[in-house]
């Protein structure tokens, strides 16, 4: 598959998986492992640094990129400070910015999110945003400097697929970083669809986690990424979504020029 | 507004009129729904919905799954003072029991909060009786500070406060409050309560929203199952959750499901919750509310408690002890009530594995 660059990072896998909700720890370098992602999220709220047992850092192999969430920050300051810890007890400079104020939904506040975002970017971490998918918010983040965005596709853990479609395709067609769709997505086929939209990667957690056999479904996201991004490199190259006629209707008028 | 103008607008409900309207195709009807409403959430707490609780299972499994995914957090209370100065009927630190009183001086706080930070729980609750001579507000902020050294996570079950004095406690360390309403039928509250400054109904009905207004990061209520009939009491505290929940977005709701327990009191005139009425309560609380944490305590026995691991449980206790100085000191105050589940850290975390469920002992950390 043909690489994704995020933040300079040169990386052969499209799928990103979160490591909340599995069965037991033990399992998660087996979905790693089945579905050769090389960036893994975790909620950096569950690390318990210094208890081996415990400690979910145990479980990832050394070669991922770890992407700390910031997962519980209700505002900006508090995203910033979890962030920050993240970087001093060693998660590298990767953070995935989530500030979500509603328990509920738990949708994001983009508004909190663009400073945090602004804020971390310019203090050298590759951030990552979590965002409902709004353009405006997502130009914005992309100015504070983000690496990427990472729209939902539905509320998180609801596996409802990309019920944000048309909103995505746009960020897909404006935003000039990486797209990668986050929350949402239930099911290998809603992966492939996300991949064949143009999305750059997708993040999923909830699918894979709670499945009767989180490894086998691993891999089935992971063969459905690689699926649905060749369909995209393959039939969907160009980004225009009106068909270039093979005999243009308005060919006539250049006729004169040849 | 506050809670207390939604338990008056249901107070004299008619429950029994409503339960015998529901069909068998209201129930259905209402399991296909994507979201509930209040009268659905009724509805599934009638005796109609009993009949249907394997199919009310797979939805409360379904959802809990998609909400919280297979990961139980673990915590243990800590008894830090078992002075009180209300009689309440049902409880065995009742001022009128003549039982061993104890609160524990800093040093022995400490020396607990290590002994149970030995066995890897990060996640701690701590309790004291209602006394404001033993146990003030500033003893409360003391302890906080303490434990705040040995755990990431610090809650408390004491008596109601001001919303000023939740804000000390919360800028003393403390993240998360659990406080019963105990049974919000406000009779049988008065009855039960015999003397004491928790004989105010609406003071402690209030406690929860203070601590939000205060900025809590999390709140668990419930009602002490067995003091009123079980549909009732679920029902009020299902409204309240969503109450709280919708009011104040930012915070984590949660119930816990308190059955009574035999203690050293003298109450009897309980309502039986059985088993199955208690799975009854959670699923419905689970399709009503799909984001809100469901505790189990070690009031209940070690199978049960196995077997309600897949059905939307997210918190459960263990290695308790309800004794003051419990966990860590010879000379220990008498318990609060006596428990069903015996099991240490270490059991109880095979337990939720054998169940295909991730014991997490941290999930929160402050900032
Ligand atoms: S329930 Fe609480 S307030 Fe009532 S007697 Fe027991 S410790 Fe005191």
């Amino acid at each position: 598959m043909d690489p994704l660059s995020i933040g300079g990072v040169e990386l052969n896998s499209r799928l990103l998986i979160g490591t909340g909700k599995f069965p037991s720890k033990q399992i998660i370098p087996k979905v790693i492992n089945a579905c050769e992602t090389q960036i893994v999220t975790m909620a950096l709220r569950r690390v318990d640094i210094g208890a081996d047992e415990d400690n979910i850092l145990e479980y990832i192999p050394k070669g991922c990129i770890l992407l700390p969430n910031t997962s519980g920050a209700r505002d900006a300051d508090e995203a910033v400070r979890i962030a920050r810890l993240a970087r001093a007890l060693g998660a590298g400079n990767w953070v995935k910015i989530e500030v979500i104020s509603d328990n509920k939904y738990l949708l994001p506040d983009n508004q909190e999110t663009i400073k945090a975002t602004e804020i971390l970017a310019k203090e050298g971490f590759k951030v990552l945003p979590y965002m409902s998918p709004d353009l405006m918010a997502a130009k914005r983040m992309v100015e504070a400097g983000a690496a990427a965005v990472m729209p939902l596709g539905a509320p998180i853990g609801t596996n409802r697929g990309i019920k944000t479609k048309e909103l995505i395709r746009i960020l897909i067609d404006e935003i000039e970083v990486p797209v990668i769709i986050d929350a949402g997505l239930g099911k290998p086929s809603d992966a492939a669809e996300a991949m064949e939209m143009g999305a750059s990667a997708v993040l999923v957690n909830t699918a894979i986690a709670t499945s009767a056999d989180p490894v086998k479904m691993a891999q089935a996201f992971s063969l459905a990424v690689k699926a649905g991004r060749m369909g995209y490199l393959a039939k969907m190259g160009a980004k225009t979504r009106y068909a270039q006629a093979s005999s243009p209707l308005t060919g006539f008028l250049f006729e004169g020029d040849k | 507004m506050s809670f207390y103008q939604y338990y008056l607008a249901h107070k004299d409900f008619d429950f029994n009129s409503f339960f015998s309207s529901i069909t068998t195709t209201d129930i259905e009807r209402i399991l296909a729904k994507d979201k509930i409403n209040a009268y659905d959430f009724l509805s599934l707490l009638s005796p109609q919905a009993e009949k249907h609780l394997e199919s009310m299972a797979e939805k409360a499994q379904k959802l809990s799954l998609q909400h919280f995914g297979k990961a139980i957090l673990l915590f243990t209370p800590m008894y830090i003072a078992n002075h009180c100065i209300n009689k309440c009927a049902y409880c065995g630190f009742n001022v009128g029991n003549r039982i061993k009183r104890k609160k524990l001086t800093a040093e022995e706080i400490e020396q607990e909060a290590k002994a149970i930070a030995a066995t890897g729980l990060r996640h701690i609750l701590f309790l004291t009786g209602e006394s404001p001579a033993q146990s003030p507000v500033s003893y409360i902020a003391k302890a906080a500070g303490i434990l705040k050294k040995h755990f990431h996570s610090v809650g408390i079950e004491i008596y109601p406060l001001t919303e000023q004095e939740y804000s000390q406690v919360i800028d003393a360390g403390v993240d998360s409050l659990t406080v019963y309403q105990e049974v919000y039928d406000e009779g049988i509250y008065d009855k039960v309560h015999l003397a004491g400054p928790k004989r105010n109904y609406s003071f402690r009905l209030d406690a929860p929203e203070r601590a939000c207004r205060a900025k809590i990061r999390s709140v668990n209520i419930g009602a002490l199952l067995g003091l009123n009939e079980w549909c009732k009491e679920a029902f009020f505290t299902g409204l309240h959750a969503d109450y709280l929940q919708n009011k104040y977005p930012d915070v984590a709701v949660s119930v816990s499901l308190p059955r009574i327990r035999p203690h050293a009191g003298t109450f009897q005139d309980i309502f039986p919750v059985n088993d199955k009425s208690l799975v009854q309560i959670m699923l419905a609380l689970r399709i009503f509310l799909p984001y809100t944490g469901i505790t189990i305590s070690t009031r209940e026995r070690q199978e049960y408690r196995d077997h309600l691991i897949p059905l939307g449980v997210t918190k459960m206790s263990a290695g308790v002890s309800t004794e003051v100085g419990g966990h860590s000191s010879e000379d220990k105050g008498e318990g609060q009530f006596e428990i069903a589940d015996n099991r240490n850290v270490a059991k109880m975390k095979q337990a939720i594995l054998a169940k295909g469920y991730q014991p997490v002992s941290k999930d929160w950390m402050s900032f």
